[in-house]
């Protein structure tokens, strides 16, 4: 799950992560009055949507004036912001953060995240703060710092000693704030079951003060439920609204451009399949998996939420029944053609527990547009074909 | 022969008493698991499904022998059971359970190995070596024994590549679903050089996805330690970047951990790569043949 940025400048607070100060606003006059509240004469209006890119896509602007705070608030307040992360469509701006102007001296990268290979969290810097970290990798891999911290034994003095020697932090007391930074950021990390912190940028001011500028977070999804206070700053608005009824359902949906619709059990199968179906000259309309407890009701919700989509001309439902029991599939099938009207042609491919019970279901129920296969490879030819309108 | 697991291996479950540990030990049970008993803390002493309940590992250990553990506990339980069993003289530890805090199974994993006890999973099919052993919840009869041995990261397609193996002729030694969690036991590397000793084993399936470079190192692995023939498939070749699949493991992030990455750093290696998981079975044919 992720946050926006004004949330992990809260929880950045609770730890004693410097940041600027802000405050978050709903409407123009909000923000206006945000700006009063936090006084001085330069503010930062900043949309908060969570995708990063915003400010090349102009949804971070500066204003000199509390007339301008208004006006920057009312054009962002609104607007579909595209970035390089959002997709074409965008996002909706529903939020701006009012944030104090910063004296910025120099641009840093910090962030903390889990290193598979090394099995324990990484802390990554680097002296190229507010350029995309990727490029930097790509590019100059040199100056991307990396310490590992086993959380055994915590964060140690040299980690930090690393850090700072690394960025090249020479005068005494940044040193010891720097340090002081991370080592908060990962304790941070720690307890909150963070997946990836990133701020970028981390700022060095005038008077030799770090700050974190932007702040990005998002926490492992399976020890939400051991963090209240985390699952509480969810925003469903920012995710996708048939993902989520899906995952309702216990099933796992994604959205893709093509035509054909797919349902299988298993993610790793169902991404074989949209493969398959590739390779055979078709194009995947999603990513479904039905999980290992689907029921005649979560499968006819599949088929409601793949036929939403008008770009399908075919379904493709691949089942490999291990803890899923294929009749249970099949009864699902037949629940849907009851609940939802299948208007196009589905191939169905059942193997593993009761296959032969689900097959003899389908042929019972002997429904018009269900074409029956034998295995996958024939599944997705037939998917495929179905799709061009051929028999 | 096989790896890691036969039909004298004795096998204790953690988590037996509730609703999933009771479903699939008994089906596992059925396929001629030898299954020693359970632990359940709190109904110590109780029988189920005919063995011996017990409120520690250690108690079941000293009791029965048991050497590898079957978890099934509920995913906030998972790194304590973990930790508990092998500090309890477990040696293979088998993690079904989905949805384990990432944070707990780092500090179960480095647990598990200052103990030298084996781990695999979590969330995984678990490990199966054909007519002898089945720990976890594949459908056991699709695994017909014969010569081959496979290594997936995800559960169906292991079924599916089993499936496909068995339809052609063949047979498999053992299967492992290794799982696609960021933090998991065996992975590839590992079980690629007991396929390589297994005498047995004649031919290596190997089942990947995107995201992470464990299919990476497996490449370069087997460059210099396998003389076995391989097939590969990875999964996601369709997939779009930075969505998440499912897994985990399944989710792209800049250009690491693409499709075409891993097939080619295994092709070029001489493994068989197919880009379809339906060309899995002709393509063990094909290398056996």
């Amino acid at each position: 799950m992720n946050i926006h940025e004004y949330q992990a400048k809260q929880i950045f607070a609770q730890y004693g992560v410097p940041t600027p100060r802000g405050i978050i606003a709903n409407t123009p006059d909000e923000a206006v009055a945000n700006a009063k509240e936090l006084g001085g004469n330069i503010w930062v209006v900043k949309a908060q949507i969570h995708a990063g890119g915003r400010g090349l896509g102009g949804g971070v602007k500066l204003a000199k004036s509390l007339e301008e705070v208004k006006q920057l608030a009312d054009e962002i307040l609104g607007m579909t912001l595209v970035t390089h992360q959002t997709g074409p469509e965008g996002k909706l701006v529903q939020k701006v953060y009012i944030e104090e102007g910063a004296d910025i001296q120099d641009e840093l990268y910090l962030s903390v995240v889990l290193d598979r290979a090394a099995e324990m969290p990484i802390i990554m810097a680097s002296t190229e703060g507010g350029m995309d970290i990727e490029t930097v990798a790509a590019e100059t891999p040199e100056k991307i710092i990396k310490v590992a911290v086993d959380p055994a034994f915590g964060f140690q003095g040299y980690h930090g000693r690393e850090l700072v020697f690394g960025l090249g932090i020479t005068d005494k007391a940044e040193q010891k704030k720097m340090i002081q930074f991370a080592s908060k950021l990962y304790n941070l990390y720690m307890d909150k079951d963070a997946e990836m912190i990133e701020i970028n940028p981390l700022i060095k001011t005038g008077s030799g003060d770090f700050l974190a500028l932007d702040g990005k977070m998002g926490f492992d999804d399976s020890a939400l439920g051991r963090h209240p206070d985390i699952e509480a700053m969810r925003d469903i608005s920012e995710e996708d609204p048939d993902e989520r009824e899906a995952s309702q359902y216990g099933l796992s949906y994604i959205a893709l451009d093509g035509e054909i619709g797919c349902m299988v059990n298993g993610a790793g199968l169902a991404m074989g399949t949209m493969d398959t179906i590739n390779y055979m000259g078709g194009t995947p309309a999603n990513f479904l998996d039905v999980g290992g407890t689907a029921s005649a009701e979560t499968v006819a919700k599949g088929f409601e939420i793949i036929l939403k989509n008008p770009n399908v001309k075919a379904i493709f439902v691949n089942i490999f029944g291990g803890i899923v029991r294929c009749d249970r599939i099949a009864n699902g099938i037949l629940e849907a053609t009851k609940m939802v009207d299948v208007n196009v042609p589905v191939v169905v491919r059942l193997d593993g527990t009761n296959a032969p019970e689900a097959a003899e279901i389908l042929k019972n129920a002997n429904i018009d547009n269900v074409i029956a296969a034998t295995d996958l490879g024939d599944g997705a030819a037939k998917a495929v074909a179905a799709a061009k309108g051929e028999k | 022969m096989s790896i890691l697991v036969n039909k004298d291996t004795k096998v204790i479950v953690q988590g037996f008493t509730g609703g999933e540990g009771t479903f699939h030990s008994e089906q596992c049970m059925a396929y001629g698991t030898n299954i020693v008993g359970g632990v359940t803390p709190g109904k110590g002493g109780q029988t189920h499904l005919g063995k011996p309940v017990f409120n520690t590992v250690k108690e079941a250990v000293k009791a029965t022998g048991a050497t590898v553990s079957m978890v099934f506990v509920p995913p906030a339980f998972v790194g304590d059971a973990v930790m508990e069993a092998a500090t309890a003289g477990i040696e293979l530890a088998v993690i079904i359970t989905e949805g384990a805090p990432v944070k707990d199974m780092q500090a179960a994993k480095a647990c598990a190995t200052k103990n030298g006890m084996m781990t695999i999973g979590p969330n995984c099919p678990g490990i199966i070596t054909a007519d002898e052993c089945k720990i976890g919840i594949m459908p056991g009869a699709i695994f017909k024994k014969g010569n081959v041995g496979l290594i997936s990261k995800s559960g169906t397609l292991t079924y599916e590549g089993a499936n496909q193996v068995v339809n052609e002729g063949y047979g498999i030694t053992t299967a492992v679903g290794i799982g696609g969690d960021p933090i998991i036991g065996l992975s590839y590397k590992q079980l690629l050089q007991m396929f390589q000793d297994d005498p047995e084993t004649e031919a290596i399936v190997m089942i990947g996805e995107i995201g992470g470079d464990l299919e990476i190192q497996a490449a370069q692995f087997i460059k210099e330690n396998v003389t076995k023939p391989v097939v590969a498939f990875i999964a996601g070749q369709t997939a779009p970047k930075g969505k998440r699949m499912g897994h985990a493991g399944a989710i792209i992030s800049g250009t690491a951990g693409t499709a075409k990455e891993k097939m080619d750093a295994l092709s070029a290696v001489g493994v068989e790569v197919v880009v379809s998981p339906a060309e899995i079975g002709k393509a063990v044919k094909k290398v056996l043949s």
